[in-house]
């Protein structure tokens, strides 16, 4: 690690003055940002810890949550609230990496983190438009198969490992911004970029700008919603692919769903054309089937990924109808 | 201002440069030489100690500053008056280990464990998640243990240790 000073910030106020300041770094638990520190691909001079500044997980009058920046994410599997009404959202926390690392880990260090991708890493031995802008990009022509299949550019083919940002872009979740400038709210589909020819910029933060909160905005249908995670082995692994979605059945009518993909892109990968396709249609695997090819019609394999087109196709077919069997047991009762 | 941080129960000043991981300092500055430096990298839990009791850390992927005036506990804190804690000795009934390097990870990560099945904390593997009582199966105990990994495959004495462990305090 390059020499750095520690500050624990008390208030947001104090957190986003220093946070303003060159070259300085909010710290959460640390479970991303230790290593990058460690690996100098971050070399901040200033750490703002702030961790503690708001853990609190709220339901709001209006039916949604407000989940504190800092909630770890172990505390937003486990809140009633949210894995009986947003269960989509524990069963993707729950999904991703160990126990021990969920203890740690807050929900914006989780929305911020870094891809994994092992040429971004590899800072003595590969080239990696993200990590060295201009250098050009080792894993387009190497082995990519964990690498995206959308949104990827000709400068970066990396892909975003948050399974719980799958459930919060499914969600529509909206992400609290607060910097010496004022507050804003982005949706969390909004925040993260594609690579496009700028990679080293992974979302659309301001230098500065501190996550506050997250809110998850009221959804009744998110009560019937799941998280299908696919990966090399069946626990502490980073996701192939990955499904969260939620259907609201009108008799056999699809009234309402959401559907988002993870492993695939450089970003939380919300399914708005597969989305389009069903909305007002049946419930049918054939449409199920219709709206996966719509939105994997733009799918672009490399040469060790192609696998990830079906396997998404039919994770996403597979999980509709499960639940759609789900809710048409339950009207039926 | 010297920041001091308790671990097994003794007040500790931290070290000034904030660089210090949580591990290193354990290992290198108070010789608690039973917590293990495994990947170095949040992959393999060989370092897994408890903060403030019984919830289970990484501390390879910690600054040890972030835990200023918080209690840690290692292996070494685990034995009560000269007698193992109930999980080590079912480690050593059950030979939960071959070489022993991820022993003290894996008996700290246990210990969280149980005390996360207690508070209700739902895993991958648990089925209904409007239930706050989970057993503790064979599949749960396989799922929340996975952050814990045995070069020496000694898996199938570290699940019986634990799962006897776990049934004797939970009758």
């Amino acid at each position: 690690m390059t020499p750095f000073s520690y500050t624990r910030a008390t208030n947001v106020g104090e957190a986003i003055r220093l946070g303003a300041r060159p070259q300085t770094k909010y710290l959460g638990g640390g479970t991303n940002l230790v290593d990058l520190l460690r690996e100098t691909l971050e070399r901040p001079t200033a750490l703002i810890d702030v961790s503690g500044l708001s853990n609190t997980i709220e339901e709001l009058s209006d039916g949604g949550i407000l989940i504190g920046a800092g909630a770890k994410n172990t505390a937003i599997a486990e809140h009633w609230a949210i894995r009986t009404r947003y269960p989509m959202l524990t069963r993707a926390i729950t999904a991703g990496a160990s126990a021990q690392i969920r203890n740690m880990a807050t929900a914006a260090g989780n929305i911020l983190q870094r891809t994994r991708c092992t040429y971004f890493y590899d800072n003595a031995g590969s080239r990696c438009n993200k990590r060295s802008p201009g250098q050009g990009c080792d894993a387009i022509d190497g082995f990519n198969r964990n690498h995206a299949v959308l949104g990827a550019s000709s400068s970066c083919v990396a892909t975003h490992p948050s399974d719980m940002c799958v459930a919060l872009a499914a969600l529509g979740a909206m992400v609290h911004l607060q910097s010496e400038h004022g507050t804003r709210v982005l949706e969390l589909t909004d925040l993260h970029r594609l690579p496009e020819d700028n990679p080293g910029v992974d979302t659309r933060l301001t230098h500065g700008e501190l996550i506050t909160a997250i809110e998850l905005p009221a959804l009744p249908m998110a009560a019937r919603s799941t998280y299908r995670k696919v990966r090399d082995r069946s626990s502490y692994a980073f996701a192939l692919i990955s499904v969260a979605a939620a259907i609201e059945l009108e008799g056999e009518i699809i009234k309402d769903v959401r559907i988002a993909l993870g492993g695939v892109a450089h970003k939380p990968w919300r399914a708005w054309r597969a989305e389009e396709v069903l909305k007002g249609n049946a419930a049918s695997a054939e449409n199920f089937r219709a709206a996966a090819e719509a939105e994997l019609a733009e799918a672009r394999p490399l040469r060790d990924n192609g696998f990830k087109i079906d396997l998404a196709k039919r994770a996403i077919v597979a999980v509709l109808s499960a639940l759609a069997r789900e809710e048409s047991m339950e009207t039926r009762t | 201002m010297t920041q001091t941080i308790y671990v097994n129960g003794s007040e500790e000043h931290l070290p000034d440069d904030p660089r210090v991981s949580l591990l290193d300092f354990l290992r290198e500055h108070l010789q608690l030489a039973g917590v293990k430096k495994g990947c170095n990298q949040g992959a393999c839990g060989a370092c897994t100690v408890l903060v403030d009791g019984d919830q289970r850390i990484l501390s390879c992927m910690a600054l040890a500053i972030q835990y200023e005036g918080r209690a840690i506990t290692s292996i070494e804190g685990l034995a009560k008056n000269g007698s193992l804690d109930p999980l080590q000795q079912a480690f050593i009934d059950h030979d939960g280990f071959q070489c022993g390097y991820c022993t003290p990870g894996q008996i700290c990560s246990s210990i969280g464990m149980s005390a996360e099945l207690r508070r209700g904390v739902p895993s991958h593997v648990t089925d209904d998640l409007s239930t706050e009582i989970i057993a503790l199966s064979h599949d749960e105990l396989r799922e929340r243990m996975s952050g814990n990994l045995c070069r020496c495959g000694a898996y199938n004495g570290i699940v019986a240790a634990i799962a006897e462990s776990h049934a004797k305090a939970n009758p």
